[in-house]
């Protein structure tokens, strides 16, 4: 539904008012909807039309069950597509939708003007709509069991892929999978001379080649391939639905991906700015209890857990006072008086421009690798913690901020996922697969790469290795469609 | 806003229930629904059902959280199962999700992976049960119970009648004397009746664990029997060298001393039989819970006889379940087996502990009388 009039006057007055303070963000298209709704479209990733899944359900019962226990509520999401789409919680008070409007706007122009999202497809909300057509399509066609139990294979498999690959040109990636009849698939050829009994040509490649002389030379792969999902769709011997489904849930992993990778700078901002637009602007005397009790909701800090609003809100407010002050630079950085560097003021007043910068610039990593300081930690009580096989319970294991850091960054590298690459596609020249696990001290979960190489399987046909450390031993983990087999292996190259 | 959710929640439940069937075994022998009945909901713990995917062993990760506390406080529980994963910006720990069914929903799955068979009631007659349908309509009533189309029909027909209907403008304004009102009537169904006897050995040798053995049994019985039955009645006999009926309450916390005489009991619940509940009307179900320590041949005989002339005639299935105890086991369940080893109606199961109780169930249930 869309805004009724006195919401859509605050809307008005909220979007002039994001827009003097320098946000520059799509239109945004509000509606106003029940929490059942809500659910159902938070359950959908807040897309209305998406393909048939179980998943879908399952996420909407635990909303459901959230909201109704007075656990959760949602009281806004907001999509990332030209325009933006924003959802409004109908039972929130006046000044919640204020609060919630600003924070959109602000997600909004995070969306627009951050630089990985600069890949994104726009038009999501129809493409979405076009996957959902296409796989309802193959359910009519194929059952609804065959194709979810696809579905399943391959949303096991979307965290393989390279989620740097939109800024980094690599050579062997051709990102565009092929819409038309794929050709009968080729054998990968590693000796040039071998190609012909390899491949032998087909009639109609005969009589393509009769014509167009000379022949194309076979796609040279270079390894090591971080984005195994789109190597399957090339090479693995699916069928062509198959093909389209992994493509779509290849494109959907990507669309997402960006919003995993900036979760708390995205919150932050629109934190930030949600608390700047209020308490400067839009906020009406009789309204800041509501105002203050919502925004400290917000940022609360359940004991031991980890809140990316807080820590995005207070970095880029450090960030801002650190700029406003000069604190930065060398100078600032080599002075050792305490008391002069706390009372560091040169007035500079940049801290504006700096956290604009920083929104368009950066990701998670690189910001908290970059702005989060010894002092922030400390004052946000930051620390690390670690499973204690003795008595079954995660514990504090330091406040080292150095620890933190290298903490922070590991759970945010690659987003949080293990980095495995394809190495091989004819391990041992048997058409077998070889993944390598680049192991960083933390092991995989044994039972669920089991269950994966599995998956994995059911799209090559053919054995597939995984190389890992299991028990703090070089292992190779090798599944051949019956049995899963462990050895002892060598780091491969 | 047209959305799809609910077919994927339907199928999202299917999978569920699926999984509730895998684990049936282990769910069935805990105690904590008991007390529960039909439309009531109980929450059974599954683990969160996940994809599986290349992830990190949330156990060797660790995280980062914020808060208080010195090194070595403990900020969560771990859990042995496989299913953990701790996410960036969550608590550590597995994601244990709680599903809701309705205890049919349960009965039913139970049934399903049993493979009890349907029962035929008998009798089915005797108990009528009222019920309001509204299936009328009336003229005056509630305006919550206001039947537009009827009310419409009406102020269409009056104002054709009356020549205020036009073609061009075809405004129909219902007027007072319009308006219909659905109507109640209260509607005979017949049911079929039963009764469940649940008769226990409450002598010493009989513990708690023995007791939450025949609590669980005679719950998912309950459960059971309960979906073919809706009025069905249950009547509680203790004994040990004399028998009496009880409630319920009674039933599960007695506990005496002293010596066992199980004839005791079937010669009261043969009394109660002949003298409340006809053959005819009703279906009758014994489940008689013991560890088989009778005193004496002559009792087991009195046993024998009561049952083959006074009781089985008239009851649909008797079962007797021996729990095993810390006294060893008796030999009563032998007595019986040897007796009737040909009656269609008597069924014995021996529980061994918490474990065996699926199979008794099965045994019990299985015969479908």
């Amino acid at each position: 539904m869309a805004l009724p009039k006195n919401l859509e006057d605050i809307r008005v007055r909220i979007e002039e008012y994001a827009r003097n303070a320098g946000l520059d963000f799509f239109e945004v298209i509000f509606e106003i909807l029940p929490w059942e709704e809500i659910n159902m479209l938070a359950a959908y990733g807040g897309f209305p039309n998406r393909y048939p899944h179980w998943r879908f359900g399952m996420e909407y019962e635990e909303l459901s069950k959230g909201y109704s226990y007075g656990l959760q509520r949602i009281y806004e999401m907001v999509i990332n597509n030209d325009p933006c789409y924003a959802y409004l919680l109908d039972s929130n008070k006046e000044v919640d939708q204020k609060l919630v409007m600003a924070h959109v706007y602000a997600h909004c122009d995070f969306f627009k003007n951050n630089v990985y999202f600069a890949h994104t497809n726009r038009k999501m909300m129809d493409e979405t709509a076009n996957h959902a057509t296409r796989i309802k399509k193959y359910i009519e066609r194929y059952g609804i069991d065959t194709v979810e139990q696809f579905i399943d294979v391959c949303l096991s498999l979307d965290n393989l892929i390279d989620i740097h690959s939109p800024y980094i040109k690599r050579p062997h990636y051709s990102s565009k999978v092929e819409e038309t009849t794929p050709k009968q698939k080729k054998f990968p050829v590693k000796k040039e001379y071998m190609s012909h009994f390899i491949n032998p040509d087909t009639y109609e490649e005969k009589v393509e080649q009769k014509k167009i002389e000379p022949e194309k030379e076979l796609k040279k792969v270079t390894y090591p391939i971080r984005d195994i999902l789109l190597f399957l769709i090339q090479n693995a011997p699916l069928k062509e639905w198959q093909q389209d489904v992994m493509s779509i849930i290849r494109e959907e992993a990507y669309y997402f991906a960006p919003q995993a990778q900036t979760k708390i700078m995205n919150e932050g901002w629109a934190t930030f700015w949600h608390s700047r637009i209020m308490t400067r602007m839009a906020l009406r005397d009789d309204e800041l209890i509501d105002y203050a009790d919502h925004h400290s909701g917000t940022v609360a800090i359940q004991p031991g857990g980890f809140n990316p609003y807080k820590i995005g809100l207070e970095l880029f407010r450090d960030i801002e006072d650190r700029w406003n002050k000069g604190k930065f630079g060398r100078e600032y950085e080599e002075c050792e008086d305490m008391t002069r560097k706390r009372n560091w003021d040169l007035k500079l007043g940049l801290g504006l421009k700096k956290v604009f910068e920083v929104r368009r610039l950066y990701n998670d990593i690189t910001f908290i690798d970059e702005f989060m300081t010894e002092e922030f930690a400390m004052r946000n009580k930051l620390f690390t913690y670690a499973y204690n096989e003795e008595n079954n319970q995660y514990e504090i294991k330091s406040r080292e901020f150095a620890e933190i850091k290298r903490q922070l960054l590991f759970m945010l590298t690659n987003n949080g996922n293990p980095i495995i690459d394809l190495i091989d596609d004819s391990f041992g020249n048997r058409q077998e697969l070889l993944l390598k696990h680049q192991y960083e001290e933390v092991e995989l979960h044994y039972e669920w790469a089991k269950e994966t190489l599995r998956n994995l399987y059911f799209v090559w046909k053919r054995p597939v290795n995984l190389w890992t450390v299991f028990k703090g031993r070089g292992t190779l983990l090798s599944f051949d469609g019956k049995d899963f087999s462990e050895k002892a292996y060598s780091e491969p190259e | 806003m047209a959305l799809n959710i609910e077919s994927d929640h339907n199928r999202f439940r299917k999978i569920v229930k699926g999984k509730i069937r895998e684990n049936l075994r282990k769910f069935i022998k805990h105690s904590d629904m008991l007390g529960k009945k039909g439309k009531d909901i109980v929450s059974i713990p599954l683990p969160q059902i996940e994809l599986p995917r290349f992830k990190h062993n949330p156990q060797k990760s660790g995280g980062v959280g914020q808060g208080d506390g010195d090194v070595g406080t403990p900020i969560g529980q771990g859990e042995d199962g496989q299913q953990g994963k701790g996410k960036a910006g969550n608590q550590p720990g597995v994601h244990i999700m709680e599903v809701e069914l309705t205890i049919d929903e349960l009965a039913e799955i139970l049934g399903e992976e049993l493979q009890l068979p349907r029962i035929q009631p008998r009798g089915k007659h005797k108990i009528e049960s009222l019920r309001t349908r509204y299936r009328s309509i009336a003229r005056v009533g509630p305006e919550s119970l206001r039947h537009f189309k009827r009310t419409y029909k009406e102020a269409l027909k009056r104002q054709i009648a009356s020549g205020i209907y036009s073609l061009d403008n075809p405004v129909i304004i219902p007027i007072k004397e319009d308006i219909r009102y659905k109507s109640g009537k209260p509607m005979r169904t017949l049911e079929s009746n039963a009764v469940i006897f649940y008769i226990m050995d409450i002598s010493g040798s009989m513990g708690d664990e023995q007791k939450d053995i025949v609590r669980i049994e005679s719950f998912w019985i309950d459960a059971w029997l309960r979906r073919h039955y809706p009025g069905l009645e249950t009547r509680y006999i203790v004994h040990d060298i004399q028998a009496r009926e009880v409630d319920r309450e009674a039933f599960f916390s007695l506990r005496e001393s002293g010596g066992t005489m199980i004839s005791s009991a079937y010669l009261l619940l043969s009394d109660i039989l002949e003298k409340s509940y006809p053959v005819d009307e009703w279906n009758i179900y014994a489940f008689h819970f013991s560890d088989g320590e009778n005193w004496g041949d002559d009792d087991n005989k009195l046993c024998v006889e009561t049952l083959s002339n006074r009781i089985l005639n008239r009851i649909n299935l008797f079962c007797y379940g021996q729990v095993a105890s810390h006294y060893g086991e008796g030999d009563f369940i032998k007595v019986l087996e040897e007796h009737f080893k040909d009656t269609e109606n008597i069924s014995l199961s021996f529980i061994e502990n918490r474990d065996a109780i699926y199979d008794s169930i099965k045994t019990f249930l299985g015969k479908g009388r």
